[in-house]
C-alpha cells in the first residue's frame, strides 16, 4: 500500500521538474489554513459577542435584583418585580424528563439499526429517524397542543397519578394538578415532547458513530464469545463514546433552547408547582412570550434570563468534557 | 451671485418636495396584532381608489412603538393607548383608528354561548383564584336555571404581552379595586393563577380544548372559533351579549372630547346597552414629521378608510368609530400636526 503511493509521487515529481505543482499545492495549503482559521476565529468572535451583549444589556437587570434574580419567583411587570427562578427550575425539568426518555430510546434505535437490523431494514428506518429530526418545532408544538395533550389527560396521567402518585416523597411529583387538570398541558407532557424531538438528533448521531467502529474489533469480540450486549456495552461504546456525548449535547442543547413546541404545550404559568403534571414556563418560553411587547426592566430582566440560559449550556458542555475525560482516565487504567 | 445660487437650490429643492408630495406610492406602519385583518382590507380598497399601497407590520402594539420611536415607519399602532406624556415625550399625537370587543368564552358541557351571565366582581373573583368551580353558589346565583357541573375552572390568559391583555386587565382594575391592588392593569400582569396561551389563537385553543375553562378573547376570534361567550352585567346593571351594537354603544358613551390625545380605556363604559369590555386600537403619528408627504398620506388613508370601509370593518366583526368620534379626530388632528407650522390637512 505505501510503496505504490510513494512510486506514484514520485512519477509526479519526475512529470514536473519544475516543481509548480508544488508551489501551487503549497499556496493553496497556506490559503486553507488561513481561511479555515478566519471561519473557526468568526464563531468564536460570534460567540463571545452574545456572550458581551448578553451581559452588557442585561446589567440594569443584575444591578435592580442582584443574585436574587436568579432565586427570585416572582414575575410582575405592573411592580417591575423579576426573578427568573420558575422559568429556571421549568427548563431544567423539561429537558431532564426529556433527556431521561431521549438517551435510551435513541441509543436503542441506533444500536438497532447500527448493529441488530437486517440489511434491508436499516434504510427505511434511518431515512425515517432523519425526516423527523427536518419537522419543525412548531409541528410538534401543534401536535402536541391538539393531539397528544388531550391524550396524555386522558389515558397516560390518570394511570401516573394512580400508580405514582401514592409514593412517598417520589409521589409528590405525581399529583393530579388542581389547575388545568384535564388539559394535559404540564411541565410532563412539555418533556415528553421535547424527548421526541430530541431523539432524532441523538439516535442520528449515534448511529452514524457505531456505523464506524471497525468490524474488526467487533468480529474478534465476538469471537472470543462475547454475547451481542456485550460487545456493544464494552466495545462499540467505549470506542464511540466522544460521539455519542456529542449527539447527547446536541440533543440536550435542543431540549433546554426549544421555544416554540414548548410554549404551546407547557402552560407558560408564571408559578412553580410542584407537581411533574402542573404547568410550568422555561426560559426559553418566556422569551418567546414576553420579548415582543417589552421594554425597560422587563427587557434587561428577559435579557438576564437568555443569559442564565447561556451559562446553563456552557455549564453542560463543561461537564460532558469532564465526564469524557474522566472516562478516558478510567479506561487509561484499564488497560495498565 | 451666492443669493442666485441659493434661489436655485431652493427652487430645486422646492420641485422635489412638490415632487415627493405627488409621488408617496407606499405608506409604512407597525404594531398591533388585533387590526391587522381590518388594516389589510382597508389597504387593499384604498389601493385599488388612489393606488397607494400600506405596508403595515403586525409585529405588536409594543414593536410598533419601538419602530414609531426610531423613525422607521410613517405610523405607529398599539391597542394599548400611549398616555399623553409619554406621547408628548415622543413629540407625537394619537388617536383611535377602529374599535372592538373582548369576550370572556367559556367551555362548559351543557351550557351554550350567552347563556352563563357573570358579573364584574364574579369575573374578578375566578381570575383571582378564588371561585375554583363552576358550581359556586355566587355563579349559581346569577344564573338560575343553568345546570352547572361540580367541575374545577380552568382560567386562561394570555401568555404573551398583549393589547388585549392591557384592555381586559384595565377592566379588571376598574372593577375591582382588589385586583387593582394585589394585580394592576398592564399588557402582562403576574396572574394569580391560569393557563397561558400565546396570542388569541392561543387562548382559543386551551378553552376548545379543557372542559371547564373560562378565558378571554378578541371577539372575531370568539366567533371565528364558535367559542361560548359570556353575558356580561354592565355598569348599568344590565347583561348584555357581545356585539357590533353593545359595542358600539360603549364607544357612544365615552366622553372622547375630556380625553387629552383620546387617552382612555372603554371599558366598564356606562350605558344601559354598553358592553363592558370595548377597546379601541390606536394610531401614532408625529406631530411634526419629517417627512410631511408620507404623514399626509397617512392620514389621507385613515379619512378614506373611515368614510368608505365601515362595512368592511363590520364584516370582519370590528366596530367602526361613530361619526361625532370622526370629526373630533380630524378637529385634533388638524390642531396637532404640522407641517412647517401648516396644519397637514385631510384634503
Amino acid at each position: 500500500m505505501s510503496s505504490t503511493r510513494a512510486s506514484t509521487l514520485d512519477d509526479a515529481n519526475n512529470a514536473s521538474p519544475i516543481n509548480r505543482s508544488k508551489l501551487s499545492f503549497a499556496l493553496g495549503d497556506v490559503a486553507f489554513k488561513y481561511s479555515a482559521l478566519f471561519f473557526a476565529l468568526v464563531v468564536l468572535a460570534i460567540v463571545v459577542g452574545i456572550f458581551v451583549m448578553l451581559v452588557v444589556q442585561s446589567m440594569p437587570a443584575w444591578q435592580a435584583f442582584g443574585a436574587g434574580f436568579i432565586t427570585g419567583d416572582v414575575w410582575d411587570p405592573v411592580r417591575e418585580q423579576y426573578g427568573a427562578w420558575p422559568s429556571l427550575i421549568g427548563t431544567l425539568v423539561a429537558a431532564a424528563i426529556a433527556m431521561l426518555i431521549g438517551l435510551p430510546v435513541s441509543f436503542g434505535i441506533a444500536i438497532f439499526i447500527s448493529e441488530l437490523a437486517p440489511e434491508w431494514l436499516k434504510r427505511p428506518i434511518g431515512t425515517a429517524v432523519e425526516l423527523l429530526a427536518a419537522v419543525p418545532s412548531i409541528i410538534y408544538g401543534m401536535w402536541g397542543l391538539f393531539f397528544f395533550a388531550p391524550f396524555f389527560a386522558a389515558y397516560i396521567q390518570p394511570g401516573l397519578v394512580a400508580v405514582l402518585g401514592p409514593l412517598p416523597l417520589f409521589g409528590t411529583l405525581f399529583q393530579m394538578p388542581s389547575l388545568g387538570g384535564s388539559s394535559g398541558v404540564s411541565v410532563m407532557t412539555a418533556g415528553i415532547v421535547l424527548a421526541i424531538m430530541t431523539i432524532p438528533f441523538m439516535a442520528s448521531v449515534m448511529r452514524d458513530v457505531f456505523q464506524i467502529v471497525p468490524e474488526s474489533l467487533k468480529e474478534s469480540a465476538y469471537a472470543v464469545g462475547a454475547t451481542q450486549w456485550e460487545v456493544v456495552w464494552n466495545v462499540v461504546l467505549p470506542y464511540t463514546k466522544t460521539g455519542v456525548m456529542g449527539g447527547v449535547m446536541l440533543g440536550l442543547g435542543r431540549a433546554v433552547g426549544e421555544t416554540m413546541a414548548v410554549t404551546f404545550i407547557i402552560g407558560n404559568a408564571s408559578k412553580l408547582g410542584t407537581s411533574l403534571l402542573e404547568p410550568g414556563s422555561t426560559i426559553a418560553a418566556k422569551l418567546a412570550n414576553e420579548f415582543n411587547e417589552a421594554d425597560g426592566l422587563q427587557m434587561d430582566s428577559l435579557v438576564a434570563m437568555g443569559l442564565i440560559l447561556f451559562v446553563i449550556t456552557f455549564i453542560f458542555l463543561v461537564l460532558s468534557k469532564l465526564m469524557l475525560m474522566s472516562l478516558a482516565a478510567s479506561q487509561e487504567g484499564m488497560k495498565t | 451671485m451666492t443669493t442666485f445660487r441659493m434661489s436655485i437650490i431652493a427652487g430645486a429643492m422646492l420641485v422635489a418636495g412638490v415632487a415627493q408630495a405627488a409621488d408617496v406610492t407606499t405608506i409604512s406602519g407597525a404594531g398591533a396584532t388585533f387590526p391587522y385583518p381590518i388594516y389589510s382590507k382597508w389597504a387593499e380598497a384604498y389601493n385599488k381608489a388612489t393606488g397607494v399601497k400600506l405596508n403595515y407590520q403586525s409585529i405588536g402594539s409594543g414593536g410598533g412603538v419601538k419602530q414609531f420611536t426610531a423613525k422607521t415607519v410613517d405610523f405607529g399602532a398599539s391597542d394599548d393607548a400611549l398616555k399623553p406624556d409619554k406621547l408628548e415625550e415622543l413629540n407625537a399625537t394619537q388617536f383611535p383608528a377602529v374599535m372592538g370587543a373582548i369576550v370572556p368564552v367559556v367551555n362548559i358541557t351543557g351550557v351554550a354561548a350567552n347563556q352563563l351571565k357573570l358579573d364584574p366582581a364574579t369575573l374578578v373573583d375566578i381570575y383571582m383564584g378564588k371561585i375554583t368551580k363552576w358550581n359556586d353558589p355566587k355563579i349559581a346565583a346569577l344564573n338560575p336555571g343553568v345546570t352547572l357541573p361540580e367541575k374545577l375552572i380552568t382560567v386562561v390568559r394570555r401568555s404573551d404581552g398583549s393589547g388585549t391583555t392591557a384592555n381586559y386587565t384595565n377592566y379588571l382594575a376598574k372593577v375591582s379595586p382588589e385586583w387593582k391592588e394585589k394585580v394592576g392593569e398592564g399588557k402582562a400582569v403576574n396572574w394569580p393563577v391560569g393557563l397561558g396561551g400565546k396570542g388569541n389563537e392561543g387562548v382559543a385553543s386551551y378553552v376548545k380544548q379543557i372542559d371547564g375553562s373560562i378565558g378571554y378573547v378578541e371577539y372575531a376570534y370568539a366567533k371565528q372559533n364558535k367559542l361560548a361567550t359570556v353575558q356580561m352585567k354592565n355598569s348599568a346593571g344590565q347583561f348584555v351579549t357581545v356585539s357590533a351594537a353593545s359595542t358600539a354603544a360603549a364607544a357612544a358613551s365615552a366622553d372622547w372630547k375630556g380625553a387629552k390625545d383620546f387617552y382612555l380605556f372603554l371599558t366598564d363604559a356606562p350605558g344601559a346597552a354598553s358592553w363592558p369590555i370595548a377597546a379601541q386600537t390606536n394610531i401614532l403619528v408625529y406631530k411634526e414629521p419629517e417627512n410631511c408627504a408620507q404623514t399626509e398620506a397617512v392620514l389621507k388613508f385613515f379619512d378614506w378608510s373611515w368614510k368608505n370601509g365601515a362595512k368592511m370593518a363590520e364584516e370582519l366583526e370590528y366596530v367602526p368609530l361613530p361619526k361625532e368620534l370622526v370629526a373630533l379626530i380630524e378637529e385634533s388632528l388638524k390642531e396637532n400636526v404640522k407641517c412647517e407650522g401648516v396644519a397637514a390637512a385631510l384634503k
